[in-house]
């Protein structure tokens, strides 16, 4: 009996799943892709005052291969689209996405000739924040509750369903050209 | 002056920035054309005090050279070519530069007709460099194109772009997607024969090809839209060619389709760096136009939040610029101190960054009680900030050895390419709108214009890090002045009536709907207006057909015109210099690109 106490006190079991779900959650590397405004707004999110290294997500990496966690912080245009998707597909999995301010949500006040309306056109987003630019508490906010999606499991089983959804356009667009060429 | 001048390597000079008497009244201007060329001018006009001379488009490359050339003219400076779209006339476009000579401080405004089966007239660039980029956006945006022009493709839509979307029948929604990305040698038109010359004359020499390297866009030095393709032998940079269009969000555009008023919001979104100073130009040209002044205090509080603004403009150019070059921990110093300017802000209108607190015709309302209490609060955090940037920076070995002689301009060059701002100043010449057309009372201020003498980073570094105790300096005087007063002026044709006063009183509710539904409602003509930005001289080319909707509003941003030097300002220098280089010119893409 004794002895069952001492165990209790110094293991824990849970699953593995679980496991590395909650280090995942407390250590993401994001990749800020900053185009405008919302780049200036998401410094201040890294800055000393809101300091989110507070939530395990302050190790910004510029390289796409180093990082799990996409920040798209900033208006989107046609012309950047390719330029997104191909570093979105550069990150290794498993990867999330962050769709920061009402631009990249949903083009915000752009509703115009060259501007994309809301990145869900080309690659799948885990969590939108709105506002134009959301204020930092914001940008945290959508941080704890991706934290919450990781470690439920619940953002992967939407993003594995969404990329396939991709994908498989990607993949009919893909024999349409076939054929056609 | 400052600790660095004490040393003797950096010279950064104050210049009391005495600026000329605005000498040649139009009427001269206008005799020494009419002397010149008498069988092309076509209609002049005077229209707020801008000059507008519309001419015959077959001589107009020689005209501009006189313009520039004749001692008694001198339009060294070229701010602006743009195009207007008017359906209804046979010839349909109107080809607009704008021109400014720094030595007698008058202005112009040059016009050219061009039709739709014929949109040909000659390019300007052999005149002035400057026109390189802004007659490309021309022909990008209106189709017009430009005989001679050293590369003639487009500029800010994407290479799969069909139409030209600024003409008044195209529907500002029609998208074109783009399916991939292209290198920049496939797009380059005449310029790629010219690299590849320079590719095989580099090849005989070395007996080895050079690499080309592509930075950017999304690339951490390159602040998220710009790119540059750069053609590197070793180390070196031989050549270098720029794209940019990634953040093009269609200001202009945009603008068409609403009130005057509520262009305001897109405005803050030009340069973010700095949103409430775009406001302030955008709604000046806007009076300008409608022929109004705002009141004392409001034009006290547009300066006072103004120059936080440029301070904070400052800030992020100077800490960006030493973070690139790897000093994170100075960049947090740089950016602490917005925090607290973003207070300031939030207590004037409820927003951060994005402020959208000047109306046209004054402000959305009054600053708060303690108003002047803050500002003194965070002059104190600012000069203390200052001070330790500074010390962290200025005389710093690592910063001195990456920035100096870095990217270097010279004044010549500098005004050629239509360089305005820090970045001028910093070649040595001290222009600044400030002082040569004092707008919101800066005239009785007392400042000074920093100048440098290299026109290199670090000068560029200086004269930002000058600007900024001149700006508290500023905002101390301004603080004095503040008097309590109308925040706007009284004119329910333009301004809104008080809330309070739409719930009780009628007329006052019927004056809100009406200018709310229909918006102000200037009269038919066009002004340029023009304003120091964070970068230089902001201007907005505003035209009005009589109705609420702007008939077109052209941005004359002054990072566009900066920007296009950069391939000159890096050649044969190192990859890591241009990189040190580029963060000091302070490329902001929503300006640059719009």
């Amino acid at each position: 009996m004794k002895q069952d106490d001492q165990f209790s006190q110094s293991v824990f079991t849970t699953k593995i799943d679980e496991f590395v779900n909650w280090a995942r959650k407390n250590s993401l590397w994001p990749l800020p892709f900053g185009t405008a405004c919302c780049a200036i707004e998401y410094m201040s999110v890294l800055g000393s005052h809101y300091d989110v290294s507070r939530f395990g997500a302050e190790v910004v990496r510029f390289s796409p291969r180093q990082s799990d966690l996409l920040i798209v912080a900033g208006t989107v245009t046609d012309k950047m689209g390719p330029i997104l998707k191909r570093i979105y597909e550069q990150m290794p999995e498993p990867k999330w996405v962050i769709a920061m301010g009402a631009c990249a949500a949903s083009g915000g006040f752009y509703r115009a000739y060259h501007v994309m309306q809301g990145i869900d056109e080309i690659i799948p987003v885990d969590v939108y924040i709105p506002g134009c630019p959301p204020t930092p508490e914001a940008v945290i906010d959508a941080i704890i509750k991706l934290q919450g999606a990781i470690q439920r499991g619940d953002s992967e089983k939407q993003r594995a369903l969404k990329f396939t959804q991709l994908e498989s356009e990607d993949q009919k667009e893909m024999e349409r050209e076939l054929v056609a060429g | 002056m400052n600790s660095s001048q004490a040393e003797g390597t950096a010279t950064l000079e104050q210049s009391a920035g005495q600026a000329p008497e605005p000498g040649t009244h139009s009427a001269t201007i206008l005799d020494h054309l009419r002397t010149a060329f008498p069988n092309e001018i076509v209609e002049t006009n005077e229209f707020r005090g801008d000059l507008t001379v519309t001419v015959r488009r077959g001589r107009i490359r020689e005209i501009c050279r006189e313009l520039k050339e004749h001692p008694g003219l001198k339009f060294d400076l070229m701010l602006d070519v743009c195009g207007v779209d008017y359906p209804q006339r046979a010839e349909r476009f109107d080809v607009v530069y704008h021109l400014y000579s720094l030595e007698h401080n008058h202005r112009l405004r040059l016009k050219t007709r061009v039709s739709e089966e014929d949109p040909h007239v000659d390019s300007v660039v052999p005149v002035w460099k400057a026109a390189n980029w802004f007659e490309r956006e021309a022909f990008d945006m209106l189709g017009v194109r430009f005989n001679d022009h050293p590369n003639l493709r487009r500029i800010l839509t994407h290479e799969e772009f069909v139409g030209h979307p600024l003409r008044k029948d195209y529907d500002h929604e029609r998208r074109h997607r783009l399916t991939m990305a292209y290198d920049l040698a496939q797009v380059t038109g005449p310029e790629a024969e010219l690299e590849e010359d320079a590719e095989r004359d580099h090849a005989d020499k070395v007996g080895a090809e050079p690499m080309v390297i592509n930075i950017g866009p999304s690339h951490p030095a390159t602040h998220g839209t710009l790119r540059l393709e750069a053609k590197v032998d070793g180390e070196v940079i031989v050549d270098s060619d720029i794209e940019i269009g990634y953040l093009h969000r269609c200001f202009e555009k945009m603008s068409e389709t609403h009130h005057y008023q509520q262009v305001i919001p897109y405005t803050d979104r030009l340069n973010y760096c700095s949103p409430f100073l775009n406001g302030v130009g955008y709604a000046m040209a806007v009076e300008k136009l409608l022929g109004v002044e705002v009141p004392r205090r409001a034009q006290l509080i547009r300066v006072i939040l103004g120059e936080f603004s440029r301070i904070m403009d400052h800030l992020v150019c100077i800490g960006t610029n030493i973070v690139d070059i790897g000093a994170i921990t100075n960049f947090w110093y740089a950016f602490r101190p917005r925090e607290d300017m973003y207070a300031l802000f939030e207590a004037c209108c409820g927003s951060r960054l994005t402020v959208s607190y000047v109306r046209i015709g004054g402000l959305l309302m009054d600053a708060p009680a303690d108003f002047v209490e803050q500002c003194d609060h965070l002059l104190k955090i600012l000069d203390e900030s200052v001070h330790d940037l500074d010390r962290l920076n200025t005389r710093n070995m690592i910063f001195r050895s990456r920035t100096i002689g870095v990217g270097e301009i010279s004044a010549q060059d500098a005004i050629d390419y239509g360089f305005t701002g820090p970045c001028l100043r910093a070649s040595g010449v001290a222009y600044d709108v400030r002082k040569y057309h004092p707008y919101h009372g800066y005239d009785e201020f007392d400042f000074d214009i920093p100048v440098g003498s290299r026109g290199d980073t670090y000068d560029r570094y200086l004269v930002r890090m000058e600007e900024i105790r001149q700006s508290t300096r500023i905002i101390r005087q301004a603080l004095k002045a503040l008097e309590p007063g109308p925040w706007q002026i009284d004119d329910r044709r333009i301004t809104l009536p008080l809330k309070e006063k739409v719930y009780s009183d009628i007329e006052d509710l019927m004056n809100h709907f009406k200018l709310i539904m229909h918006g102000i409602r200037p009269p038919a003509g066009e002004v340029y207006g023009y304003t120091e930005g964070g970068n230089g001289e902001l201007g907005f080319y505003v035209v009005s057909d009589g109705s609420g909707y702007p008939y077109r509003i052209k941005v004359r941003p002054p990072c566009f015109a900066i920007f296009q030097a950069f391939p000159d300002m890096i050649k044969g220098g190192l990859i890591a210099d241009a990189i040190a280089a580029l963060g000091s010119i302070n490329i902001v893409a929503g300006e640059l690109d719009r």
